[in-house]
């Protein structure tokens, strides 16, 4: 019976091709723009570390002078120098990393490659292992190398190309700001996205820094810091005396992995703000935080607001297209009132007349998606044009275009519902005597 | 014109005539929005930066190795020498950050050492006595820095100028109505007295979180020395922008080659860093745009389709109407009517709409109100486009013939 009714449906659609191109038309522009800025979005909002994320937490005290204190509001984004060693040394979680980002300029060994600078990241030895990330060669670095301010680095694939050709360099010594470096390991492929742990860089969309050191190591050797600094009282953004300057500016991780743990680290974020507050170093009383990773994300906006509007927008533009299907079917539908009822009258049943008639919305649909589909990849390809960080990021998965044809025939189902509905109520014997 | 026979038509059509009402409406309240966004875009990318953009150009040069900071003074100092000798170039001055480059230093003003609430936020630029004259700014009370004014800090030394030049709209935060020039403010590091105010300069971020502080920046005859690098302000000549930035790039690398400069974004020309600072809300504007032109399409071919449609189940009656002595007018100006009708009550709904979107916006996205004028013209907009979609079909249905009443379908 499908059969039958697919090709009664494509017949009643070649009658009219201007009515069923537009159709199919508003339906593929709904489709397309709203497929274009979902996929963007799902991209943007996703989750840097499936899996993973629930235990990752960003502990946050408030360690500023009573100057701007207003009760309610959120403590630095960052901690300082003090008490990042502090909660870092106490080892209250289960893995915690204290880091911060820097450039660095980068010496290669080879004399056909001009210096050049590079991000850094400045971490401790749990980043790797905290945030699963992945090795291609070598190793991460230990906690004792932490402390004996070890000359190591951990560089990315994307460098290891630039600078070995590839290959294995573990052992290599990489020449970083005239203090020499031993390449320890190389990370494999590694993208988290949004670039979670520091949202100060300015593109949270951007690919990692290719340059891992010790924290302790990149203090001895004096690499420059960089990224946001806040400072409080009389302090100034100066990186030689950044230990002691009444600054924010390193961003602490710490991993808990059961809910117990996470209300017995908040009680101990709050035990560990009296007692800094007894020993004169706050002044504010007790104020902490305790995200997880992606409620960090949302406190701190890290989707543009552009591209959540677009995305309202798109769904705006599809809802109109939509409703201009409806529209033009329940005319079309009604129109064929006499067709209909001949069908009636010869046995169909209103049942079997709403089936028929939803085929034609499904064919529709189908046409209209597919469509969609196409323009879709067309918006993501202007969207890649795009000079943002994230626009590398804008390809659709397999997730994504299977939900585009569910929309688009879903939703030219649900539109055919009320025209076919209608159109199924005729009464044959009028349809019949007004002929 | 009657419109009793015109309603009592549509009461048998309620879903065909509610969804042309619909779509009307939500159309109005998206293309209304969408204007609006396009003008807070425009307007937001037209601010002046209260330079002489059209000649200016900037060079980010990022020295090599960990000079100190006395040797970084004296290798900016040569710079500025050879930058000065390029030919083509009016003048040079060595900061920190420049309007529109979107980070930079920003710090908060106090009026007494005391204070706990800032008065105000500020941009920071470091400059010398040159900078006035470089960016092309308008000194309208006070003076410029003297050369020995000139000093030299790198990020260790506490921020307190004994100096300043500030921008008018500062001084009108800090002290409206009165004449700046001799005051004190109050800086991180401790207070500076303006000796001058100038006319115009933006901030170096046009992002929403810097729009408190858009146009009040704080002027310090200081060159920051940071071993990272540091930017120079370059003026051409009028006509020789191209030029003197090739040659200014080859000079430096003459005279120091331990620096880098980058090849994407070492030089820039002005053009380059409002097209750069401007991207996306240039690029939201224009999908508004086409957004809003698709939507309009797309509603007067629904229109058309629609009425087409009608027209085609009414050739009998418009045909019998015609026989008993209806004009073509008379026929083509039902039709319009009906249309009228039926946008009016789109539009009034649509407003409705349009006014509920913009304030959910205003909640979520950090819009302003949206303003009537808008609502006016997307109503009149979507009124004239549904008489436009709906002229040809009526036109048809005018162009029936009388003899159509006594023929059966």
């Amino acid at each position: 019976m499908f059969g039958y009714y697919l090709d009664l449906a494509l017949r009643s659609l070649r009658r009219n091709k201007m009515l069923t191109a537009l159709m199919v038309l508003a339906i593929a522009l709904g489709i397309g723009a709203s497929m274009t800025t979902l996929t963007v979005l799902h991209v943007l909002s996703g989750d840097p570390l499936p899996g993973t994320s629930t235990t990752l937490f960003y502990p946050q005290v408030d360690p500023r002078d009573m100057d701007g204190y207003e009760e309610g509001k959120r403590p630095p984004e960052q901690v300082s120098w003090p008490d990042g060693q502090n909660l870092l040394q106490a080892k209250r979680a289960d893995r915690q990393a204290l880091m911060t980002g820097g450039s660095v300029a980068v010496q290669p060994a080879q004399a056909n490659i001009d210096p050049f600078f590079s991000d850094a990241r400045y971490t401790t030895s749990d980043f790797f292992p905290m945030f699963k990330v992945p090795f291609l060669y070598g190793r991460p670095w230990s906690a004792q190398e932490d402390e004996a301010k070890a000359r190591v680095v951990v560089i990315t694939r994307t460098l290891n190309e630039k600078l070995f050709a590839g290959k294995n360099s573990v052992g290599q010594t990489l020449r970083i700001k005239d203090a020499a470096l031993q390449v320890i390991g190389v990370l494999d492929d590694w993208r988290p996205t949004p670039r979670f742990y520091d949202l100060n860089t300015g593109s949270n969309y951007g690919t990692t820094e290719d340059v891992f050191v010790p924290l302790s190591t990149s203090r001895d050797a004096h690499f420059a810091h960089d990224g946001s600094t806040d400072c409080w009282g009389s302090g100034g953004g100066d990186d030689e005396h950044a230990e002691t300057a009444p600054c924010v500016w390193l961003q602490y991780w710490v991993q808990l992995d059961s809910p117990a743990k996470v209300a017995a680290y908040r009680e101990y974020l709050v035990h560990y703000s009296q007692e800094q507050k007894a020993l004169g170093r706050f002044q504010r009383p007790p104020n902490v935080d305790l995200p997880n990773l992606m409620e960090w994300m949302d406190i701190n906006k890290v989707v543009p607001g552009d591209v959540r509007l677009q995305t309202w927008l798109a769904l705006g533009f599809l809802l109109v297209c939509l409703v201009n299907t409806v529209g033009l079917m329940l005319a079309k539908f009604l129109r064929r009132a006499g067709e209909l009822g001949v069908r009636r009258a010869l046995g169909a049943s209103k049942r079997e007349v709403f089936m028929q008639l939803l085929v034609e919305s499904g064919v529709i649909g189908l046409a209209g998606g597919s469509f969609g589909l196409l323009l879709a990849f067309v918006g993501l390809w202007l969207v890649r044009k795009q000079p943002s960080s994230y626009a590398a990021l804008a390809h659709m998965s397999v997730g994504m275009l299977m939900f585009t044809f569910l929309l688009a025939v879903g939703t030219t189902l649900l539109a055919g519902l009320l025209p076919a509905w209608r159109a199924c109520q005729i009464t044959p014997a009028l349809q019949l005597k007004s002929q | 014109m009657q419109i009793k026979p015109i309603l009592s038509a549509l009461r048998r059509h309620k879903a065909g005539t509610f969804l042309i009402a619909m779509q009307i409406a939500l159309t109005l309240a998206i293309v209304c929005n969408a204007l609006f966004i396009i003008h807070q875009r425009i307007a937001h990318l037209s601010e002046p930066t209260g330079i002489d953009e059209p000649n200016i150009f900037v060079i980010k040069s990022e020295w090599v190795g960990h000079p100190d900071s006395a040797r970084v003074d004296a290798m900016i100092r040569e710079d500025l020498q050879v930058l000065r000798q390029v030919a083509g170039v009016q003048n040079v001055t060595p900061s920190n950050s420049y309007p529109l480059r979107g980070s930079g230093w920003d710090d908060s003003v106090k009026l007494k050492p005391d204070q706990l609430q800032d008065s105000s936020g500020a941009t920071i630029y470091f400059a010398d006595q040159n900078f006035i004259d470089t960016l092309g700014l308008k000194l309208i009370a006070g003076r410029n820095f003297r050369a020995d004014e000139i000093g030299h800090m790198d990020m260790r030394y506490r921020l307190a100028p004994p100096v300043v030049i500030v921008t008018k709209a500062l001084v009108q935060k800090l002290f409206p109505g009165e004449d700046a020039v001799g005051k004190t403010i109050y800086l991180i590091g401790g207070p500076g007295t303006i000796v001058g105010v100038v006319d115009l300069l933006q901030a170096q971020s046009v992002e929403r979180w810097a729009s408190d502080f858009a146009y009040r920046s704080v002027i310090i005859p200081e060159r920051l020395n940071i071993s990272l690098g540091s930017f120079y302000i370059v003026r051409a000549q009028p006509g020789q922008l191209d030029s003197a930035m090739h040659a200014a790039v080859k000079a430096l690398f003459a005279q120091n080659p331990r620096r880098v400069i980058n090849d994407d974004d070492g030089v820039l020309s002005f053009s380059d860093v409002r097209s750069r600072a401007y991207e996306s809300d240039r690029g939201m504007a224009i999908l508004m745009g086409v957004i809003s032109v698709v939507l309009l399409a797309v509603t007067a071919a629904g229109i058309v389709g629609l009425t087409s449609f009608w027209v085609g189940q009414r050739r009998k009656q418009i045909g019998v109407r015609r026989a008993l002595g209806a004009t073509r007018r008379d026929i083509l100006r039902y039709f319009m009517t009906e249309n009228l009708l039926i946008s009016s009550g789109g539009a009034l709904f649509g407003v409705l709409l349009a006014i509920a979107m913009n304030l959910w916006m205003v909640t979520r996205f950090e819009m302003h109100r949206l303003s009537l004028t808008y609502l006016v013209i997307g109503a009149v907009m979507l009124l004239l486009l549904g008489q436009g979609a709906v002229l040809a079909p009526a036109l048809r249905a005018s162009r029936v013939p009388p003899v159509e009443a006594t023929r059966s379908v």
